[in-house]
């Protein structure tokens, strides 16, 4: 009980009219820079910290909270109307998302983004109110041997969901993983296939691959099919509002994507990409409607989406609870804080509760406005799809080559931008899934480091992975994954055979 | 947005009206580009900013711009200044001891030994922690653990051959064991190593004082030392010195020029700096972030940068990162 009192002394610092402004400013600026390819929350939020420095530290805080939530709104909007994701969180949304639009359902689309990205991050913050100290003691308990079942239980899912074939499907996850193991390898500090090139020390850049390969491969391929059969501006069909069956098949992924999301995002490690591959999984899986899956189902963009907001305000839980920053943005606040000489970390709920609360409320407080500003955007933005073609694609071109460069300044990386591009439209002219080569780079670094440190930490004994409970329970949960489908086609081929 | 204004406005208005006061100081008319060689967020990044902001308050510069060049522990960054910057007296680098572990790991063909340095800014201690829950209660007793079974124990800490890492291969070593054979588990920072130690997976941790001060304070880690040379007001934790070993690390972090910048125009720019750290600003928001004065002046600096490269390069070769 004692929380609702100090929620509600948030709600009255975080409703103060310059507070509400500052929020305000917030969501509007996080949307306008998260529609941009390229330039994500963190670049933002980093820009705009000596602007706050006049601001009283609430103030401050409370803004970031708006650009963050607006950041990661804007992000989806592009995804699903353009194809190019603009962070890593959104590539999944991309997926459904921009065949829904091309098929002139990008109201429908946009919308239960906004809606999903709405529930999930409200009750997403309520637990994050009510549940970050314990949830805090349950994250630090995650250790490399269950991160590393985790990474199995999404590699699996992955490859098995996309794709015409397994064997396609896995192509596309190895190309990712080599592309992933590129870099200064963490554990050790030596460079990993990297050519010499210095600008490959960092790694391939997953915004880089996603764009080149979404978008660029994207415009190849229109440009290609244009000289044969000239394509016609997408035409809206329908209302640009949800219908009743859409609102009833949102609502049920909205949830698990959020129940997906919160949990993971707190993760010292989870991050926003997971959760964001596993409720598409999911959902796919459980759709009534799964065949419509690829061609635009609203279920992929529903759970996602909600699974990204939900994690967005998951990593809070340890950057306040540990003043342990999980996301480039969360880093940029954690500075914030510090500038006002103030360390997140377990004292912070009881030496500045006023301003966690208040951060708290003013999470709230974003999301409404976030709702309110963007729905009755939709119809704006959709008609950015009555552009001729060749129009629309040479401003996706553009865009994606100016996202990059804003984001890492250097001829490789468009060199890079445009491989991954060509690489894009020979995937899709011969049949080969994308998503999984995005997974790939993604997770594939993340599970080496599970892997590896788990094996350095049990001194090089592979039970280290069945010893633990919990990661003894993942790594069996990706067994059954992997096996299942093979026994059931067993099943029912014995089936027919018996017909 | 108003405050925006306000504040940009009154930089100007002091850059302008000291730039106009100033007819022979041609420090106070300097224009400067800082590159921070990491991305926003990150220590060098905050580095550069709080100088960009003091210089431009106590008015060592006309205006200053920071550029970030993420990559490569600042290896990247470091490569693009030394082939930008040359002898042109408007450049300006932050960086640290990361990068002189960074581009000797990296086998990296520049480094911080071919720029200028101006100043040493800050200088923050490590601290060496062990899970509340851990039997160990004196550095002598992680010490004894080391010895029994230098593989058993399991360091936490941020990047593979940087200054965590070194400390505990120094740590290893004074323990009387092979540095080559210390099993150190690196995490990308002292944040996400904290999860670690937190989690009990590990025997014991090396962070940042700053990163992990919140734990320490709670009772949650318990600190047994700190590598800076003399005790620090408001850290109960004793340096490494006062408990017998003779151990020194500091995580420090200072300004450069570009490799060919002399005469006047270096003149200039250490005058610009000095102005800049002698300032009541300056002090106040190395409190307010909790960074500890290490103030070098150039001379001093530059051949500290030497011996911290010959010192640094000796450890990565002992635990094997470099040749």
């Amino acid at each position: 009980m004692e929380s609702f009192a100090l929620l509600f002394d948030g709600f009255s610092l975080a409703t103060q009219p310059a507070n509400l402004v500052y929020a305000a400013i917030g969501v509007i600026i996080g949307t306008a820079v998260g529609v941009l390819p390229g330039i994500g929350p963190a670049l933002t939020v980093a820009l705009l910290l000596p602007v706050t420095f006049k601001l009283d530290p609430g103030g401050s805080i409370i803004m970031f909270a708006g650009i963050y939530y607006g950041g990661m709104y804007g992000g989806s909007t592009t995804a699903i109307l353009l194809n190019t994701p603009g962070e890593s969180a959104s590539v999944v949304t991309a997926l459904e998302g921009n065949r829904m639009a091309r098929s002139g359902r990008g109201g429908p689309a946009l919308a239960t983004a906004a809606i999903g990205s709405f529930v999930a991050a409200l009750i997403a913050t309520i637990a994050l109110a009510f549940l970050a100290p314990l949830l805090v003691k349950i994250a630090v308990k995650f250790a490399p041997w269950d991160y590393f079942g985790l990474m199995l239980i999404a590699f699996v899912t992955v490859s098995a969901t996309f794709g015409s074939s397994p064997l396609r499907g896995l192509t596309s996850l190895a190309f990712g993983l080599w592309l992933g193991l590129m870099g200064i390898d963490q554990l050790t500090g030596q460079a990993r296939l990297t050519f010499g090139v210095p600008e490959l020390l960092d790694g391939i850049e997953v915004t880089t691959l996603a764009v080149g390969l979404f978008a660029i491969g994207e415009a190849l391929v229109v440009a290609s099919r244009h000289l044969y059969k000239p394509e016609k501006p997408i035409p809206i069909k329908g209302s640009i509002w949800m219908s009743m069956e859409d609102w009833a098949r949102s609502w049920k992924p909205w949830l698990r994507g959020t129940a997906i999301g919160f949990p993971i995002g707190a993760l010292p490690a989870g991050g926003a990409e997971i959760p964001t591959f596993l409720s598409y999984n999911i959902e796919r899986k459980l759709s009534r409607k799964s065949e419509e899956f690829g061609s635009g189902a609203i279920e992929g963009v529903a759970g996602p989406e909600a699974a990204n907001n939900a994690s967005a305000a998951g990593t809070l839980v340890p950057l306040l609870t540990l003043g342990l920053p999980t996301s480039a943005t969360a880093a940029v606040m954690l500075a914030g804080f510090q500038q006002y000489n103030i360390q997140p970390g377990p004292l912070l709920f009881a030496q500045h509760a006023d301003l966690v609360w208040g951060l708290v409320a003013s999470l709230f407080i974003a999301n409404v406005m976030l709702l309110v500003l963007n729905l009755p955007l939709i119809g704006l933005w959709v008609r950015l799809l009555a552009i001729p073609l060749p129009w629309l694609y040479a401003g996706i071109l553009v865009f994606a080559s100016m996202g990059t460069i804003a984001a890492n300044p250097s001829v490789v990386e468009l060199l890079l931008l445009t491989g991954f591009g060509v690489v894009g439209f020979l995937m899709r002219r011969y049949d080969y899934p994308i998503a999984p080569a995005v997974v790939g780079l993604i997770l594939g670094p993340l599970a080496d480091n599970a892997l590896r440190r788990s094996l350095q930490m049990s001194l090089g004994d592979p039970m280290v992975f069945l010893q633990h409970p919990s990661s003894a329970i993942m790594t069996g949960i990706a067994s059954i994954a992997l096996v299942a489908p093979f026994i059931f086609k067993g099943l029912s081929r014995f089936q027919q055979d018996e017909d | 947005m108003r405050n925006f204004f306000r504040h940009g406005l009154m930089a100007a208005i002091i850059g302008s009206s000291l730039a106009a006061g100033a007819i022979s100081v041609s420090a106070q008319g300097l224009e400067l580009t800082i590159t921070a060689p990491a991305g926003a967020g990150g220590g060098w990044d905050a580095a550069s900013r709080s100088l960009q902001e003091v210089m431009m308050a106590t008015g060592a510069a006309k205006s200053v711009q920071v550029v970030n060049v993420p990559g490569a522990g600042g290896t990247v960054g470091l490569a693009q200044f030394v082939g930008s910057a040359k002898s042109s007296p408007d450049q300006l680098l932050v960086a640290g001891i990361t990068l002189v572990g960074a581009s000797i790991s990296n086998k990296s063909p520049v480094d911080l030994t071919q720029v200028t340095p101006l100043a040493r800014l800050t200088g923050d201690p490590l601290v060496i922690v062990v899970p509340k829950d851990s039997p160990i209660q004196t550095i002598d007793e992680l010490l004894k653990t080391i010895k029994s079974d230098v593989a058993k124990a399991i360091w936490v800490g941020g990047s593979a051959g940087g200054a965590d890492h070194i400390l505990a291969a120094l740590v290893t070593q004074a323990a009387g064991e092979d540095p080559s054979k210390i099993n150190y588990v690196a995490y990308s920072g002292g944040g996400e190593a904290l999860a670690a130690m937190l989690g009990g997976q590990a025997t014991a941790g090396i962070s940042g004082y700053g990163e992990w001060q919140g734990q320490i304070e709670s009772g949650d880690l318990r600190a047994l030392a700190i590598s800076y040379p003399e005790p620090i007001e408001g850290i109960e934790a004793k340096p490494l010195k006062a408990q017998g070993l003779d151990i020194e690390l500091v995580n420090w972090r200072g300004v450069f020029a570009g490799p060919g910048v002399e005469g006047a125009d270096l003149e200039a720019l250490k005058a610009s700096i000095e102005k800049t750290v002698t300032s009541d600003r300056w002090k106040e928001l190395l409190k307010a972030r909790g960074w500890t004065d290490y103030y070098a002046p150039s001379d001093e600096f530059k051949t500290f940068v030497a011996s911290e490269t010959d010192r640094v390069q000796g450890i990565l070769k002992s635990i094997g990162l470099a040749d």
